[in-house]
Order: structure tokens, then C-alpha cells, then sequence
């Protein structure tokens, strides 16, 4: 009984130091002022890796969001008699959820795990400390360009996913379903309102594509360096992002459009 | 793969990323790049604005002519006070046209419509409509058919 209650502790203790931890990780991070002129090149690979091969995926499910959002909302609008406000269903559910949401969500899994384990592979086999040994910091070398690059690739890959997802639902709902063009781009244009949905929509994928950087490059600098210990962060990198971005959606969409 | 081609690819992301920001701005949301068109203001006060709401539209035959800036109570007559910013092109409005509270189709959302009237002066801007038609409440047009009234 003793040693259940005990463990309980140690866990909460863990969790505790491990917050600490990544508290400690990220400003260091961050207190690495980037160099210019070395630094730049590091950051665009590390944009390619994060966020142009992450493109495909982003495009792909975009699009037959989109699709299934025209269809669906078809389906219930003309119930109604009021197809022609599918425009505006579909660019207000991306642009300030879903847009963020999912691309998050894939984002999480298709370059944090990647970036987790990478990371947790260095530190395996010792190329963080070897780097530390030649006095390169790793966490200025090897972990800031990975963090400013998702943060700075999130953003794109959100916007590009609703533009996309947009184009996927006009597909469906005006070629297919036979919705008029100028009704479904002026019901949308009418209610969409640039800083508050817009806006409020490319914050908080800015937001994401932090904590997701975040979590993935430190569960990878805090693994076990065993083949076990990388598999077990890449995993909670994945579990983490995703619950922390559904967790923060739901209090950023409070703050943003709770007032009414 | 070359440095020189991962930069020229990453610059395109960003630029794939710039256009798609601008299509959400301009396509999606209707903003438009020109500077905000010059208008004048008129007020107009209702018995019941209904579900009226700011940045609605204000339209005459059909044709949207400006937008709705504010609506606010006013104290003394308990109406409420409607504020519209009318394009400026558009400075022919005879003086005895009514402001009328209607819906785009049935369930849509509410708009000011402008009958207009025959007078031979025009608003001005500042000046307030002198008759208004307020919003139609269906409840209240059914309890109304219903008691028989």
C-alpha cells in the first residue's frame, strides 16, 4: 500500500522535473541568440525537412476535408433550403478550427515524431556530447534550428491546408452539388471576417506549431538513449502534441470567440 | 540535394504560404485591397431592430449601398438607434424615404432596406429617416394569426 502511494509520488515528482526540465530546455534554447550568417543555412534545411515534405500530406487531407465537409454540409443545408450558406460553413469550420486543428495534429505526427526521433538518435550515439566536446552547443546547433523552424512552418502549412480544404468543399458543392458560385462565395465573403476569423485562426496555429516543436525537439533531447527510450519519447511526442493542441484549441477558441 | 535548391524550394514554401494568406484575405473573407470608399453617415431609429447586427448591409432595390456601423439604445425614447455609413456616390436619397428592417429569405440574416420616397430634397449626412419600418417578428405575427387579431 505503502509502495503504491509512493510511486504516485515519484510520478508526480517526475512530472514535475520533466516540465522543469522543458522549461529550462526551451530557454536555453532561445537564449541561444541565432548566428546570421551560420545559423540561416541550418534553418532553411531544417524548414525543408519540417515543412515542405510535410506538404504532400497537408495538401492531401486538406483537400478531401474540404470534400467531406461540401458533402456533408449539402447533406444537412438542403434540408433547410439553404445550400447556398455552404460556402460559408465550410471556409468558417477551417479557418478557425479545423485549418489549425488538424494540420497540427498531422503535423505532429509526420516531422515532430521525426524531429524526436533524430534527435534522440544523436543523443544515443553521442553526437550531442561529441559536439559538446568540439564546444558547438548542440542546443544552439542541432535543437534551435528545429524549433524555429516548425514555429515558422506550422503557420504556413495551416493557411495553405484551409485554402485548400476551401477549394475542396467549391469542388464539391459548386461543381458537383450544383451550388451557385456567387452565393457560395458571397454568403462565405459576407460572414468571414479577416482579423477576427482569419487572424484569430493563423494565431493559433502559430501557437501550435510552437508547442509541437516544443514537445517533439525536447522529448527527443530528453529520451533514454536506448533503441527503447527513443521509441518511447517519439511515441509521447505524438500523444503530448496531440493532446496539447485539442487541449489549447479549446481555450484559445474560448478566449477568441467565446464572447457571444 | 544542393543547398542553393533546398533554399530556392523553401522560398517557394514561403511564397506558396504569402498567396495563401493573401487568397483567405481577399477571396475568403472579401477584404479588399482598395482604400475604404468614402461614405456619409445617416441614422435611423427603429421600435425593434430584431437580429440587426453591425457591419449588415444596407441596401436600396437590392443594390447594396453601405453598411451598418452601430446600434445603440436610445435613453430617452427607448428605440433603438441605428448608425449607417451610406457610399458617397450614392447623395440622392429623398428626404421621405422609409428605412425597412428585412430578412434575406427566410431564415437569412437581417438587412436595412431604403424605400424611397418622391420628395425633391436629399438627406444629408447626419440626418435621420423620418419613417422606419421595424423588423418583422414571425412569433409575434403568429400569435397575433393566431389569436385571431
Amino acid at each position: 500500500m505503502l509502495d503504491r502511494i509512493a510511486s504516485m509520488g515519484r510520478l508526480g515528482l517526475d512530472v514535475v522535473a520533466s516540465l522543469g526540465r522543458s522549461g529550462r530546455f526551451l530557454a536555453g534554447v532561445l537564449s541561444g541568440v541565432p548566428r546570421p550568417v551560420t545559423g540561416f543555412p541550418l534553418l532553411i534545411k531544417q524548414i525543408y525537412t519540417v515543412g515542405v515534405l510535410s506538404l504532400a500530406i497537408v495538401v492531401v487531407s486538406g483537400l478531401f476535408i474540404g470534400m467531406v465537409l461540401g458533402l456533408q454540409g449539402y447533406t444537412i443545408l438542403s434540408d433547410y433550403g439553404s445550400e447556398a450558406a455552404i460556402g460559408q460553413m465550410i471556409a468558417l469550420t477551417l479557418v478557425r478550427e479545423l485549418g489549425p486543428v488538424v494540420t497540427a495534429l498531422l503535423f505532429a505526427g509526420r516531422a515532430g515524431s521525426a524531429l524526436t526521433a533524430e534527435i534522440g538518435l544523436m543523443k544515443a550515439t553521442e553526437q550531442l556530447s561529441s559536439m559538446e566536446m568540439m564546444g558547438v552547443d548542440p542546443l544552439r546547433r542541432v535543437i534551435a534550428p528545429r524549433l524555429w523552424a516548425g514555429f515558422i512552418a506550422m503557420p504556413i502549412l495551416a493557411v495553405i491546408f484551409s485554402v485548400v480544404g476551401i477549394w475542396g468543399g467549391m469542388l464539391v458543392g459548386v461543381e458537383w452539388l450544383g451550388v451557385f458560385e456567387g452565393s457560395f462565395w458571397g454568403n462565405m465573403q459576407s460572414s468571414v471576417d479577416f482579423l477576427d476569423d482569419v487572424m484569430n485562426g493563423f494565431i493559433k496555429s502559430v501557437v501550435f506549431g510552437f508547442v509541437c516543436a516544443w514537445i517533439a525537439v525536447f522529448q527527443g533531447y530528453d529520451c533514454v538513449p536506448t533503441s527503447a527510450g527513443i521509441s518511447s519519447a517519439t511515441t509521447k511526442t505524438v500523444v503530448y502534441s496531440s493532446l496539447a493542441v485539442l487541449g489549447l484549441d479549446f481555450v484559445l477558441t474560448a478566449v477568441m470567440f467565446g464572447d457571444f | 540535394m544542393a543547398q542553393r535548391t533546398i533554399e530556392i524550394i523553401v522560398g517557394l514554401f514561403m511564397v506558396a504560404g504569402l498567396a495563401a494568406l493573401l487568397v483567405l484575405a481577399l477571396q475568403v473573407s472579401g477584404l479588399s485591397p482598395k482604400a475604404a470608399e468614402s461614405t456619409y453617415t445617416l441614422y435611423a431609429n427603429f421600435n425593434d431592430t430584431g437580429g440587426l447586427t453591425p457591419r449588415g448591409k444596407v441596401s436600396m432595390a437590392g443594390v447594396t449601398v453601405g453598411t451598418i456601423e452601430s446600434i445603440s439604445l436610445d435613453k430617452e425614447t427607448f428605440q433603438a438607434r441605428v448608425e449607417m455609413s451610406i457610399h458617397s456616390e450614392v447623395d440622392n436619397i429623398p428626404a421621405d424615404s422609409s428605412a425597412v428592417i428585412r430578412t434575406s429569405g427566410l431564415l437569412g440574416e437581417q438587412y436595412i432596406d431604403i424605400s424611397i420616397g418622391g420628395d425633391m430634397e436629399s438627406l444629408q449626412a447626419g440626418d435621420t429617416f423620418y419613417s422606419t419600418q421595424s423588423a418583422m417578428n414571425l412569433e409575434r405575427l403568429i400569435s397575433n394569426f393566431a389569436s385571431g387579431k
